[in-house]
């Protein structure tokens, strides 16, 4: 994963108040959000001031609770709902007043599972390519239908096919006028695991193509697994934004565990150095490190708990996960 | 201009005729038949000639009239108000359409099939009475402009209901009544004077009695009056959907 090299943040870098990541790639961003508020009409401040670039060509995966604004913010991108201050740029066009160059440039498979119950897949999937004043073009929805396993229920009303097949219509229909960005809002809700898979090659496939692609996930093995960058959202603020890899290394901790081959009763003195701690029944210890603590760290401890005649039988290491550092961060801002 | 999407908007909504055809195309003309059954034959038979002209002749226009109002308000708010029911209204919300070609799209749909529903009650009507029209230009021209002007009507009903009861309110409750009371059934010089002078109120009365004289020259109102009021209903409609659609009302919020 990953095609483009990863920055590292300078150290000392607030993350929290970085808006935007540095980037090699000399091209404008695709998407272009500066200073976003919405404010609905009884008064729900949904976005408090949102900046975010998004690259050509990247997988950004949006993360945050129930109600943190990002369908909101999708939606305004889309031209759904309108802004109530600042601007989207998409392709260097605004999203208000440019509407038609931007709108084209979007594929949008929404959250909710909303379809004309009476139509065909066939029907529908060729309206959507229509309302986005394309030519129709039979052999590329047939083309779209068989990648999404659909072809055989291509005359197939709607109402007749199960969850997991109309969330592949949504698909299929925000695929059909072959646009450059595709959000998916919450895409693997109550999805199996096949569609799940299926899903993740249709995004690998349109990456390779080019296609920027933004989602937004409950599921943080989800964004871990195909995000480049990760920005996680809460209250209408972005609170992160980073590369991938950057954001395990500076907030992933590191776990050993050691089983010991003989009970301990208490971690000698010429270990106090380190940050050991021993299991009630003492026949494991655990070391916590990060990542920017050095590997000799690592050596060291191996040799002093030789030097103490301390041996062990199995070793094992475990990195935090990005649902440990979503949670500590929406906890610490909550 | 997005030709493509008003083209797609239009016939898949005309596809949703073709689909309940039973329920969209034959049930008005049943409904309207035995409306020629009961007043036309029955009961017209026994109803002197009004102006020269037979009873069953003589309703017509006034049932056309009374089938297009309805057919074009209630397809014309349903096209709209479903997709907003169901949530699909998110695909073309985030279309490249304006909301004119939008517009377009589904008015020009709900017109189309009033129109058709109202040339065959038309020719239906032929089969149980004589049907003369004098004016077959104007005839169609107050067709058109009257199935235009009230499927913009059931487009702002459509966007403006938040449930299935509001959305069957004007078309159950209002249209029929206006056109039961704007003369489909009665020249309203049969009415006593007050009854006459609230009659000029009802926008309906216009309509049918225009319609009325471009088949048999006899007229409640001057056909022109008759064409300036839709025209000025027509005008009403497309500044409150101009409101609409400036301030993304009930659409975009």
């Amino acid at each position: 994963m990953g095609m483009r090299p990863y920055i590292a943040a300078s150290p000392g870098n607030n993350f929290l108040a970085m808006s935007s990541h540095t980037n090699a790639v000399p091209m404008p961003p695709i998407i272009s959000v500066q200073q976003l508020t919405k404010t609905y009409g009884n008064g729900f401040e949904a976005l408090k001031g949102i900046d975010l670039d998004i690259e050509r060509g990247e997988i950004l995966a949006l993360l945050g609770p129930n109600g943190a604004g990002k369908t909101t913010l999708i939606s305004i991108v889309c031209g759904i709902v309108n802004p109530t201050g600042g601007r989207v740029l998409v392709g260097g066009h605004d999203v208000v007043k440019d509407f038609r160059q931007t709108r084209s440039l979007i594929g949008l498979v929404p959250q909710e599972l909303t379809t004309d119950q009476f139509e065909t897949v066939w029907n529908t999937v060729s309206f959507s390519r229509g309302v986005y004043g394309k030519k129709p073009n039979p052999a590329l929805i047939e083309k779209i239908l068989r990648e999404l396993s659909l072809w055989k229920k291509k005359d197939n009303m709607l109402r007749e096919l199960s969850g997991g097949m109309k969330r592949r219509v949504l698909i299929a229909k925000a695929l059909s006028h072959e646009p450059e960005v595709l959000f998916l809002d919450e895409p693997t809700a109550g999805v199996d695991v096949s569609l799940r898979r299926d899903m993740w090659e249709v995004v690998k496939r349109l990456r390779e193509d080019g296609v920027t692609i933004i989602l937004t996930t409950h599921y943080i093995e989800e964004a871990e697994e195909i995000a480049d960058r990760v920005g996680v959202i809460n209250g209408g603020q972005l609170l992160l934004l980073q590369e991938k890899t950057g954001l395990m290394k500076q907030f992933g901790r590191k776990q050993m565990k050691l089983e010991l081959t003989e009970k301990l009763e208490e971690i000698p003195p010429s270990l106090a150095a380190f940050s050991l701690s021993l299991s009630e029944d003492g026949m494991s210890l655990t070391h916590e490190y990060s990542h920017e603590e050095s590997q000799d760290n690592i050596a060291s401890l191996l040799s002093a708990l030789t030097a103490a005649g301390i041996h062990f039988r199995d070793l094992s290491t475990r990195q935090s996960s990005l649902e440990d550092i979503f949670v500590a961060l929406v906890e610490e801002k909550a | 201009m997005n030709i493509e999407a008003i083209k797609s908007i239009y016939f898949f909504e005309m596809a949703r005729m073709r689909r309940t055809l039973l329920q969209s195309v034959i049930s008005p003309v049943i409904t309207t038949s035995l409306y020629f059954v009961v007043f036309g034959t029955a009961i017209g038979s026994r109803i002197q000639s009004i102006e020269g002209v037979s009873y069953g002749s003589f309703i017509t226009p006034g049932l056309i009239m009374l089938t297009l109002l309805t057919q074009c308000v209630a397809n014309g708010s349903i096209g709209i108000y479903f997709p907003k029911f169901t949530g699909t209204i998110y695909e073309i919300l985030s279309a490249p359409v304006a909301m004119t070609e939008i517009l377009i799209g589904y008015v020009g749909a709900a017109a189309s099939k009033g129109l058709i529903i109202g040339l065959i009650i038309l020719a239906t009507a032929s089969f149980f009475v004589d049907i003369r029209i004098a004016h077959p230009f104007m005839m169609v021209l107050f067709l058109v402009l009257t199935a235009i002007t009230f499927s913009l009507f059931g487009f702002i009903i459509g966007v403006w209901a938040k449930n299935f009861e509001q959305l069957n309110i004007v078309p159950m409750l209002v249209v029929p009544p206006l056109t039961f009371l704007g003369g489909s059934f009665y020249s309203i010089d049969m009415l006593p004077p007050f009854w006459q002078a609230v009659s000029h109120l009802n926008p309906v009365l216009y309509l049918v009695s225009g319609f009325r004289w471009s088949f048999y020259e006899i007229a409640d109102v001057n056909p022109v009056i008759s064409l300036i009021m839709i025209g000025v209903f027509l005008a009403l409609c497309l500044s409150v959907l101009g409101w609409m659609f400036k301030t993304g009302y009930r659409l975009r919020s």
